[in-house]
């Protein structure tokens, strides 16, 4: 396809197990891997919660897709946006987040982070800055 | 202007599948083209034929298929989001040994890939939901 | 480059009024839909947030919660679902805040 790459931003806002919103919406972000676009994605709100290290539900019945977060830098996913306000409200910091990586074929495959803390003000200018916001 | 419409929620228990229609009906009046409405989440359940209102109530499966009959629209179900809520049709009942279908006129079950190419051939992707 | 917002929840059920209009840019509008339209009644407390934001509400849903248009905040502009549309026009991207 010959058209332009548009910059394309999925926000997650709402926390995992207690709806399908985060579950459903991870599949669509796999799934725009394929499309080669510029992708981002946004955790901010109680979506933080979905980066949660941890996360065990075997009690609950239901798949525990927190271990597909750590496969979006397979995906060429590398750039993953966390909002600061969200996680200090909740009382949280990186440190209770998964460590997401991506490897950088320009050098020598080297890991990087995938997530980038941003304040609210930082995330209103990565937003303003896209093309194409899908909102779950 | 050339519009994808994304509809998250079903009929009746949210505003937002009458919100999404208002909204596409406006859009089309005024010349725009629509270019895909794609049903996700529980929003699939807006493609199901077996819906009875009651009489005096709108009957929101019946008005998509007319607005899609009406204006030619592509009106896509998500098959994952569809497969787990019941929403089948010839294809799909085949695939999955499903008895029955149920899917109401005007509505195509495809991938998520239709949202996505949506969001890259549109000028604007409006969401609806919850 | 501008955006339009879209909030449809009552402020006083949850934070997407407040994390909408705390992130919106100059230049960007707020559109309050559905039961969003809670937010933009005067004498309500949330009303506050909506300072320094241009702000639409929809009529329909107004109307059809008793809410008539001498009970809003100062400066809010009433549309239809043609105005509706006419945002999504003027502004370069849709964010919906569910």
């Amino acid at each position: 396809m010959a058209e332009e790459t548009k910059k394309f931003m999925y926000i997650n806002r709402k926390a995992p197990y207690g709806t399908i919103y985060a579950w459903e919406a991870l599949e669509v972000v796999l799934i725009g891997a394929a499309f080669e676009q510029d992708v981002s994605v946004t955790f901010m709100d109680d979506g933080v919660y979905q980066l949660v290290k941890g996360q065990d539900t075997s009690g609950i019945g239901m798949k525990n897709f927190s271990p597909t977060y750590a496969a979006l830098g397979d995906f060429e996913i590398t750039k993953i946006y966390v909002e600061k306000e969200s996680l200090e409200e909740r009382g949280l910091t990186l440190d209770d987040l998964q460590h997401l990586v991506w490897e950088d074929e320009d050098e020598d495959w080297a890991e990087k982070d995938s997530i980038r803390l941003v304040n609210r003000a930082e995330l209103g200018d990565v937003l303003a800055d896209q093309d194409v916001l899908f909102n779950f | 202007m050339k519009l994808t419409i994304q509809v998250n929620e079903g009929p009746y228990q949210h505003q937002s599948a009458d919100s999404a229609y208002f909204f596409a009906k406006a859009a089309l009046e005024k010349g725009h083209e629509i270019y895909r409405i794609f049903f996700y989440h529980d929003g699939v359940n807006n493609g199901t034929r077996l819906t009875t209102p009651p009489q005096d109530d709108r009957n929101v499966v019946a008005r998509w298929s007319e607005l899609a009959q009406e204006h030619d629209i592509d009106m896509v179900l998500c098959v994952a989001a569809a497969q787990r809520r019941g929403i089948v049709d010839d294809g799909e009942a085949e695939r999955n040994g499903k008895d029955a279908t149920n899917m109401a006129p005007g509505f195509r079950i495809s991938g998520l890939g239709q949202l996505i190419e949506g969001g890259v051939q549109s000028d604007r992707l409006v969401v609806f939901g919850d | 480059m501008s955006m339009l917002h879209l909030v449809n929840k009552s402020p006083y059920e949850n934070g997407n009024l407040n994390t909408a209009s705390s992130i919106m840019k100059s230049g960007d509008v707020l559109l309050l839909i559905e039961d969003g339209v809670y937010g933009a009644v005067k004498s309500g407390k949330a009303s506050a947030m909506l300072e320094g934001c241009a702000v639409s509400v929809m009529g329909p849903d107004l109307a059809a919660r008793g809410i008539t248009e001498d009970k809003l905040a100062d400066g809010v502009n009433v549309v239809d679902y043609a105005g509706f549309v006419e945002l999504v026009e003027k502004n370069d991207k849709v964010q919906s805040w569910l």
